[in-house]
């Protein structure tokens, strides 16, 4: 146990040696950002003296690395700065958001996951069969779909709905507009983020889904599985007990890799939904050019994207009972 | 419990087998691969199938149970157990004799183990879901059978995950759980192939305790007749799916009807016509002191020290983890050593592969045991073997073409036929010739062979190690033999090296060695080895347990 103790610390560390790389990059990649906060707000026929004494009262005359040096110490006491445009706190700004896209991810993750292992298991079950076939053809269609593509389709469907002349057929299920604030109840919340929980199940879904199914047919050949059928053990306790747990270690790195996506990269879904995400904020401060909101979030995805990743590593090295139960 | 209250008497027909037919799948045809086998089997009687690879014995073992390996089918026949035809029922009713009333036992024990379960939660498995036992009886009955078996700490080690226990152990609780419902048939398929001969012993005496035991029947699959010999009461001889002959054990081994069979009996009887004279000319190769580690930690190889004469085959014995392979990776350079030297005809070699320079890796050439993975699937015959024609000789075109050939006819292969071939379109056999003449090819001094022979069938390995004896005789080339087969050493060795946990324990020439007195090391490799005849192993045991013979070493691990 103590080996595996180790190892986490050793990845932490690691991981927190990456993150800091990483502030370095955010920086000095957003200072490269053409523009200028200053001559975006105050326009074109501002006085150049103007522009100064407003780039001075936001620190911007300061060189660089003196600015990158305030801000990270900023972020050692959990201040990321404040916002250009707004002037709140970026933490406060981020905190909001922040929260409505973990709440959004979580919901996909919790459809999408047990989805993909459910489908992957039974298409390794009844390999080459209709089933599987269907399943593939279906899971790749909507992986290869543009995601804001699925979106309205799944809108024109499921809250516009199909009209003959001024009669619905079908629709009006759900909300097109994913619009959640504090004052919105928890179901209330579940019902109105549906749509794009779904349209980001759909997104992820086959990778997850081909990944179980190829490591459960890899697996399917070994010696033991034959050994478990030879003991005269059921199917599902073949694959459930015999196949799964050996089977983790790949799965549980694809999975941690859609997680992120379900994080960092579902900014389309959110602008077509309207959904008030971390995604979102993000685009609307770079065309702000409010940096310290930009450099913030940025931080905000490296950190989820190495924590996921370093839980998927951890994970499946505990998977493996060799490392769990050393001699 | 009904079937556990049938009386067991002995005699009584368990397994009938009639016209049993089987195909097999390879490039999307259906080949014939059992062809018409028929087979009786008693309460308390072990019948023992050999042949070679492909003859068709797992696959007729595993019908047994009902059972065909993907890419296998049963076409024609009946396979009655206890007078009820399994062909004609479902597969839910032959689930349920699995691991209930017919049990296998896998070749590898650690490839058919579970790794992420506790050897007692797969013990008690099977039975717990056939409603034979509960988990707590089940858990009680595999200490009773860890302990039956001698497994070391019965009643905790079942507590332990696979890769935590030896290899012989692995197999033994194997065996146990195979008993777990008490079955009325045992297949063990190769149940000691994989082990080393001190640890096979510890088997093969479970196998036979267990079946004598609870009176079970069993079917033995082995390719090994000496094996069989002392566990089976009849034997069949399989051949390409066909029966070949069917006998008691004792009349078929003191007269066997069929040529095949006394081919196969015959097969440890090759020994090679003149050995090698000892002589005082400087050894070609000199291992002084090495001591070598992987990485850090636990020292591989303490302070070995040997020689070998030109023309002259040392063969290196002992078992899985002594080193020997270890000792051929240092002398190649892939492994530098911590300490020693190595001089090859007189002059020091680096220790390192890369300070080597082409000439001296030239002389020095290996093969390897498993000719499936030590050629290149996607390079012909052709490229195989002029490679190092190019790259050690500078040969190119019509002269490399022409040695190609030359080297072909050597090895007994015909050039035409051959040349062209991929890896793929050749038997076991073929391919280790192929990698004997790709290190013919660099003109080498001395090659190192380790355990070339043992993935190979019997007869194919005999046949090999006459090609490797007539290569010697004509281009005096000097064998350096890594083998855990004392057999192999008998017939082409001319000096050995006893090899126990990275040291050696006893060298010489190698009639010195097999002659008592002896280490007691090479004492008790040596009486490990089956004898065909079928009472070795009652007598060996016999006479450890009246401690004539070494049984065990202090400095052994525990198999």
């Amino acid at each position: 146990m103590n080996a595996i103790l180790t190892m986490i610390a050793q990845r932490l560390a690691l991981g927190v040696l990456t993150l800091f790389i990483v502030s370095l990059i955010i920086f000095f990649s957003v200072s490269l950002m053409p523009g200028d906060y200053a001559e975006a707000i105050l326009g074109q026929a501002a006085l150049p003296d103007t522009v100064r004494a407003f780039r001075e009262q936001l620190g911007l005359d300061q060189p660089a690395y003196v600015r990158y040096f305030q801000w990270l110490g900023g972020v050692f006491t959990g201040d990321l700065g404040t916002s250009f445009s707004s002037e709140r706190a970026v933490t406060e700004l981020i905190g909001a958001r922040f929260g409505n896209t973990m709440f959004l991810a979580a919901y996909a993750a919790l459809i999408a996951v047990p989805l993909a292992l459910v489908l992957g298991v039974l298409a390794a079950l009844y390999r080459n069969s209709f089933y599987d076939r269907t399943v593939n053809v279906v899971t790749l269609t909507t992986i290869s779909s543009p995601e804001f593509f699925l979106a309205y389709v799944l809108i024109m469907f499921f809250s516009v709905g199909l009209w003959n002349g001024s009669e619905m057929i079908m629709g009006g299920f759900f909300p097109p507009i994913a619009n959640v604030s504090d004052d919105v109840g928890f179901w209330e919340r579940v019902y109105r983020t549906t749509l794009p929980a779904v349209t980001m199940t759909l997104v992820i879904v086959a990778h997850m889904m081909r990944m179980t199914r190829a490591s459960i047919i890899n697996l399917l050949a070994s010696p033991y599985i034959e050994m478990a059928n030879l003991k005269g053990l059921t199917k599902s306790r073949i694959v459930f007990k015999h196949a799964l747990p050996n089977a983790l270690a790949p799965i549980i790195n694809v999975i941690a890799v859609n997680m992120a996506y379900l994080i960092v990269g579902v900014v389309l879904i959110e602008v077509v939904f309207v959904y008030p995400g971390l995604g979102g904020l993000l685009v609307d401060s770079v065309s702000k050019r409010d940096i310290p909101v930009v450099q913030g979030s940025c931080l905000v995805f490296a950190a989820v994207y190495i924590l996921l990743n370093l839980t998927a590593d951890v994970l499946s090295i505990i998977s493996n009972p060799r490392l769990l139960h050393p001699r | 419990m009904s079937t556990k209250n049938k009386t067991r008497e002995k005699g009584e027909l368990v397994l009938r087998m009639r016209g049993l037919r089987m195909e097999g799948q390879a490039d999307g045809e259906w080949h014939e691969i059992v062809k018409g086998i028929d087979l009786d089997l008693h309460r308390g009687e072990v019948v023992g199938l050999i042949g070679e690879s492909g003859a068709g014995k797992s696959t007729i073992g595993l019908a047994s149970m009902g059972f065909a390996r993907p890419g296998c089918r049963i076409t024609a026949g009946s396979i009655e157990f206890d007078g009820t035809d399994l062909m004609q029922q479902s597969e839910d009713y032959k689930r349920n004799l699995r691991g209930g009333r017919i049990s296998y036992v896998a070749q590898s024990a650690a490839a058919s183990f579970n790794p992420a379960h506790k050897l007692i939660d797969q013990f008690g498995e099977a039975a717990v879901q056939h409603g034979v036992l509960t988990k707590a009886e089940a858990d009680r009955d595999a200490k009773d059978l860890y302990k039956r078996l001698e497994l070391p700490n019965p009643d905790t080690i079942g507590y332990r995950y696979p890769h935590q226990v030896s290899g012989g152990q692995l197999q033994r609780a194997m065996v146990a759980m195979a008993m777990a419902c008490k079955p009325d048939l045992i297949i063990f398929d190769e149940p000691t192939t994989a082990l080393d001969v001190t640890t096979q012993i510890e088997v093969l005496a479970a196998v036979k305790d267990i079946v004598t035991t609870f009176n079970t029947a069993a079917i033995y699959i082995t390719h090994d007749l000496a094996v069989v010999a002392q566990v089976a009461d009849k034997i069949m001889v399989l051949r390409h799916g066909n029966m070949i002959e069917l006998g008691e054990t004792r009349s078929m081994i003191a007269k066997p009807k069929e040529d095949y069979t006394r081919e196969l009996l015959a097969v440890r009887t090759y020994k090679k016509e003149e050995f090698a004279e000892a002589n005082d000319d400087a050894p070609i190769l000199k291992v002084s002191n090495i001591t070598a580690s992987y990485g850090k930690g636990i020292t591989v190889l303490d302070d070995v020290s040997m020689e070998i004469h030109r023309g002259h085959t040392v063969a290196v014995v002992g078992e899985s983890g002594s080193g020997k392979s270890t000792l051929a990776r240092v002398i190649t350079g892939l492994l530098p050593p911590s300490q020693g030297s190595i001089e090859f005809e007189g002059e020091i070699l680096p220790s390192a592969l890369k300070n080597r320079n082409k000439d001296q890796l030239r002389r020095l050439q290996m093969i390897y045991q498993m000719p499936d993975t030590a050629l290149n699937p996607r390079q012909r015959v052709r490229d195989v073997i002029g490679r190092p024609l190019s790259f050690y000789l500078g040969m190119q075109g019509q002269e490399k073409e022409t040695r190609i050939r030359e080297l072909l006819t050597l090895i007994e292969l015909d050039p035409d036929h051959f040349i062209d071939r991929f890896p793929g379109e050749l038997s076991g056999g073929q391919k280790q010739r192929i990698c004997i003449a790709r290190a013919l090819a660099a003109e080498p001094e001395l090659i190192i062979c380790d355990e070339v022979t043992s993935a190979l069938d019997q007869l194919v390995a005999e046949e090999i190690l006459k090609l490797l004896q007539r290569l010697q005789n004509e281009l005096h080339v000097s064998y350096m033999f890594i083998t855990h087969d004392i057999a192999t050493v008998k017939a082409i060795s001319d000096e050995m090296v006893v090899m126990l946990q990275g040291k050696i324990v006893e060298q010489g020439e190698k009639d010195v060695v097999l002659t008592p007195p002896q280490h007691e090391y090479t004492e008790l490799l040596l009486s490990s080895v089956p004898e065909m005849d079928p009472d070795w192993l009652d007598d060996l045991l016999a006479r450890r347990a009246a401690g004539e013979v070494v049984s065990t070493i202090a400095s052994k691990p525990n198999a």
